[in-house]
């Protein structure tokens, strides 16, 4: 195992991609490597692509790694699709649309499934992220499965969450929904030169713009038309060039997070997401789009912004370390079969659900402390 | 637990037809295999780095161009090259009787021609795995 982690961190294709495979696959000596590449990773740029199925996301992310390649940036891809819930076998697709990228050395290009989560990333996206960091891919690019409305798992990796919509699928109140729509640091507008695109845009614009008025404690000023009539190119300029003062702190309590590790949302020194055009199967817009990934990540460097959703980020993982441990203690032997005796009692009015479940609480909480001593760090 | 069977479903060579490869990529993931689909028109090169990649278990191809004696080969050549040896290779398509001899000295494991049901394909795959299935 120390040599497989020694050559993932030189680079090895091979070894990155066993070390992979065997975080995938919960091997408990893969998690514990994982304190080798601590000192390796936290360098590179971990941008989120997400949009729903169909929307232009592999063929997006194709058109970025030629932009980031062309930059001499290093290029980690890992593209996740779903697993059947029926079969727990996977189609992964996304490849498809990068494979000319597939002899360059300089780009890696993993295809995990989601393997029962439903959040838009596989359990095992966290943990890929660390290797090709380590490894020394400058620019990690996280291909989420086809979203809905609220696969929003992505925030809690990306530092740069780019959303992809495309014109047709909705009207105005789709963009003023929450969940999926409050997520993105950029927005794009795919297959620009369908109909339908500039009201995209300009909806999409309105949205944002509203938000950072609500969130200032202003009346929002006027409907998507004035907005556009002012300045078509409004929140571009004002995304990128120069901070606007919007607290998008004060967003994140308004708005409010059903989770119990509220997502950082970032502060006034985080101006309004830009809405940019592009047309990804001939690459038009695509390099604005590269551009405003990097000015992005540049801003939320020297805000020192991205320390702070790095550090929430951590905690997230903390939590879900433990739900996930707790859920695989569900499934041990003692504790299911306790789950389904109480179950039983239940059903016949022996019991209330809820009595039923601390008990079965306290058995997990005595295996815990029975188990926890054999369970430390080796290293 | 028992991991996933990871399988790369490719078409190498110029011919455009992958009906074929699509039946198969979807029979793979129905019987609970995770499968990458790496589409038309793809050189050995690429095929070989995907397959490391995505660390797969097998790389299936499939191919009706006739460039198969050519193509096949050349797959199982770069996998040795890059000193890959836990890979089952497979084939399918339109290929000859008379050249499966060649191909299979030339380490394809097995070709399956048309009207091969999945289930055989499936079951080969299970009991030639070069890497056991428990890690």
């Amino acid at each position: 195992m120390n040599e497989l982690v020694g050559s993932c961190i030189k680079g090895d294709m091979r070894a990155i991609a066993r070390l992979i495979t065997l975080l995938e696959n919960q091997d408990r000596e893969a998690y514990a490597a994982l304190y080798r590449l601590k000192d390796h990773e936290g360098v590179a740029q971990v941008v989120g692509i997400t949009g729903p199925p169909g929307a232009g996301k592999s063929t997006i992310v194709d058109k970025l790694i030629s932009q980031f390649r062309a930059r001499g940036r290093k290029v980690g891809v890992l593209a996740v699709d779903p697993t059947s819930p029926f079969s727990g076998g996977a189609i992964l697709g996304d490849r498809l649309r990068m494979q000319s990228h597939a002899t360059d050395a300089g780009v890696f290009i993993r295809s995990l499934a989601t393997r029962g989560s439903l959040g838009g990333i596989s359990k095992a996206t966290h943990a890929a992220i660390k290797v090709l960091d380590a490894a020394g891919y400058d620019i990690i690019l996280v291909e989420t499965v086809g979203v809905g409305q609220s696969e929003i798992d992505i925030v809690r990796v990306a530092d740069t969450v780019v959303l992809i919509s495309v014109p047709g699928l909705g009207d105005d109140i789709q963009v003023i929904k929450a969940g999926i729509m409050e997520i993105g640091d950029i927005f794009v507008v795919n297959k620009a030169d369908r109909d339908g695109a500039d009201r995209l845009v300009r909806e999409l614009r309105a949205m944002l713009e509203t938000q950072a008025q609500l969130s200032r404690g202003q009346a929002p000023s006027g409907g998507p038309d004035t907005l556009a009539a002012r300045d078509p190119n409004f929140m571009h300029h004002a995304g990128l060039v120069e901070g606007s003062n919007i607290s998008a702190k004060e967003a994140s309590t308004s708005i409010g997070r059903d989770s119990s590790t509220p997502i950082y949302f970032g502060s006034e020194q985080i101006p309004i997401p830009p809405v940019l055009k592009t047309i990804a199967a001939t690459g038009v817009g695509v390099a604005e789009l590269s551009e405003a990934i990097i000015q992005h990540f540049e801003l939320l460097k020297k805000t020192g912004e991205l320390d702070k959703k790095r550090l929430e980020s951590i905690k997230y993982q903390l939590g879900q370390f433990i739900f996930d441990e707790v859920s695989q203690m569900l499934n041990s032997p003692p504790v299911s079969e306790l789950r389904n005796k109480l179950a039983e009692q239940v059903f016949f009015r022996k019991l209330d659900v809820y009595s039923a479940g601390m008990a079965l609480f306290h058995k997990i909480q005595l295996k815990e402390t029975k188990g926890a001593a054999h369970e430390s760090p080796q290293d | 637990m028992e991991r996933k069977i990871r399988v790369l479903v490719a078409k190498p060579g110029l011919d455009g037809h992958d009906r074929g490869a699509k039946v198969i990529a979807r029979a793979l993931r129905d019987a609970g295999m995770e499968v990458i689909y790496t589409g038309l028109r793809q050189t050995p090169e690429q095929i070989v780095n995907a397959a490391i990649q995505e660390d797969v278990d097998v790389i299936a191809l499939s191919i009706l161009s006739g460039a198969h004696n050519h193509l096949f080969p050349r797959v199982v050549e770069l996998l040795k090259e890059r000193g890959v040896d836990d890979i089952l290779v497979f084939g399918g398509g339109v290929i000859p009787e008379e050249d499966i001899p060649f191909l299979k000295s030339k380490g394809i494991a097995e070709i399956f021609g048309p009207g091969t049901p999945t289930s055989k394909t499936i079951e080969f795959i299970r009991a030639n795995l070069k890497r056991p299935l428990d890690r």
